[in-house]
């Protein structure tokens, strides 16, 4: 074993690359992460909340040592509607039950991440930070190395954990351009508040945390707000569709802004200071929009890159599906000795690890995501249906049948219109 | 009050960046707000607060962007929260 050939090259230090680099040099693989960021996890961004099952099945207690936030046990859907806003909390004190591994935590990505390499070096795989991979090296048509600014780096793999954008995948013709229409652009800021705080606005104990994703805030643009409680301080952002809100008169960042200054958003992080400002492209096509080539000889592609996303609207899951993958790559490597046998292997193992079957289980979510008139028109339905339920001002109140049917009428949905949706709705489920 | 709107080049100035001033990346959806069109009609690009998420990669492929490359290894924006 010369000092620049590797068993396997992992590109990009993310949960996907991590998780395949950790379980390569658990079992004895000499394993390279090559990282373009000054440390693992500066280049990654996440909502976010980790769903921490994924981590113990890398390794066993894993999660309970991992630099996790809070334990999610308020998970919160809010619709808003102008300044109206409904909020429904589901409260499950369960998800934080002492000596159990909670279901999810929140999650700061450049923390987790860099807490996790570590781990994977303590594991005995080597990570090289600060240097971008440009392209690949391929010989007889099979990959077999990475090429980065003037040196050359030989493996009998290369893992592309490489993220959303993937351009080595790209580079490998594994993967044409990204349909504009299939991702999300998300916006997001950290604003640090004291825990206590934190705690008595969102009514937690002192190591729990909220969740929530909003609909309605995004100015009728496919896409919708989300916040999660760290420790000290809130991640507070928005996804938008692309394409939508290029056609927008008012730019994403303008939009994210009036939510800040939400009545119901405003209290919740008054007095606390922006720390920073991140964006992420979030892969919204989950099961349908899983890349169709996923590796050539030489190459496997894993996490973002090639596509493991599902967004089901009261949930997003991206870093235990980042895990997952790579943890399936890790186990073809090691089971095949065949180098051509490693691509086919790795397909089977992301079945094997309940990747694809999860995803595939989401699938209806998509179409369900697609009803336009969920960003603006059913939520303004249901604030209007609220406000009728309170609305005491000593006239007869109309029976519930009448007020439904009046609301449908103001808001000029049609019968059709509505079973066609219902009809959608429905199939997604 | 400490909670306010904030304009794009506030936020940016929030996290930490590290600017290749040699070789820029790059060539509007930008979460940055990135893109100016100045009085000419040019568009011009400020990529000092990139925060590298490839909006406009996407968008804009062969609609006027020509190469989208990373910054080079350690350069661009930091991450210290994520």
């Amino acid at each position: 074993l010369s000092e620049d050939k590797f068993d396997v090259i992992v590109i990009g230090a993310g949960p996907a690359g991590i998780a395949c680099a950790y379980t390569l040099a658990k079992a004895g693989k000499s394993v390279l992460v090559i990282e373009r960021a000054d440390s693992a996890g500066a280049k990654n961004v996440t909502g976010g909340k980790l769903y921490t099952y994924a981590l113990d099945m890398v390794d066993e207690g894993l999660a309970a040592q991992a630099a996790l936030e809070r334990k999610v046990t308020h998970e919160q859907i809010m619709m808003i509607s102008g300044d109206r806003s409904i909020n429904i909390e589901y409260n499950d004190p369960s998800f934080n039950t002492e000596g159990k591994r909670p279901q999810s935590c929140t999650i700061l990505k450049a923390v987790f991440d860099e807490w996790f390499a570590g781990k994977a070096e303590e594991m005995g795989a080597m990570l090289a930070c600060g240097i971008r991979v440009d392209s690949l090296i391929e010989k007889n048509g099979k990959i077999v190395g990475v090429i980065a600014g003037s040196d050359e780096m030989y493996a009998d793999v290369v893992v592309a954990a490489d993220g959303v954008n993937s351009l080595i995948a790209q580079k490998a013709g594994l993967i044409k351009e990204i349909n504009p229409a299939a991702v999300g652009v998300g916006v997001k800021e950290i604003i640090e508040l004291p825990a206590k705080t934190i705690e008595q606005r969102f009514n937690l104990k002192a190591n729990e945390g909220a969740a929530r994703m909003m609909l309605g805030c995004t100015e009728g643009i496919h896409g919708g707000g989300f916040l999660y409680t760290n420790k000290e301080s809130i991640s507070l952002g928005a996804v938008f569709t692309p394409q939508e809100a290029g056609h927008h008169n008012r730019s994403v960042q303008a939009i994210f802004q009036d939510l800040k200054m939400h009545p119901s958003i405003y209290p919740l992080i008054e007095g606390g200071k922006t720390v920073e400002y991140c964006a992420h492209l979030v892969v919204e096509e989950g099961y349908r929009g899983i890349h169709k080539n996923l590796y050539r000889e030489g190459l496997l592609v894993i996490g973002e890159a090639a596509g493991f996303v599902v967004n089901v609207g009261f949930a997003v899951r991206g870093i235990d599906l980042a895990i997952l993958s790579g943890l399936a790559a890790a186990k073809a490597i090691i089971a095949e000795a065949n180098l051509a046998n490693v691509g086919p292997a790795y397909m089977k193992e992301l079945t094997n690890v309940k990747l694809l079957p999860i995803m595939k289980a989401y699938d209806g979510f998509t179409d369900a995501m697609s009803i336009a008139n969920m960003y603006t028109t059913y939520t303004k339905v249901a604030a209007d249906i609220f406000q009728n339920l309170h609305k005491v001002d000593g006239t007869v109140p109309e029976s519930m049948k009448k007020q439904l049917f009046r609301v449908i009428r103001d808001n000029k949905l049609s019968p059709w219109q509505l079973f066609k949706d219902g009809l959608k709705g429905m199939k997604a489920l | 009050v400490s909670i306010e709107k904030l304009d794009a080049p506030d936020l940016l100035g929030r996290n930490k960046f590290n600017i290749d001033e040699t070789e820029p990346h790059i060539v509007i959806v930008c979460p940055a707000v990135l893109y100016k069109l100045d009085k000419s009609g040019e568009m011009t690009f400020d990529y000092a607060g990139c925060l590298e998420c490839g909006t406009c990669r996407i968008v804009c492929m062969n609609k006027g962007i020509v190469k989208w490359e990373y910054p080079r290894g350690t350069f661009g924006v930091s991450f210290r929260h994520g």
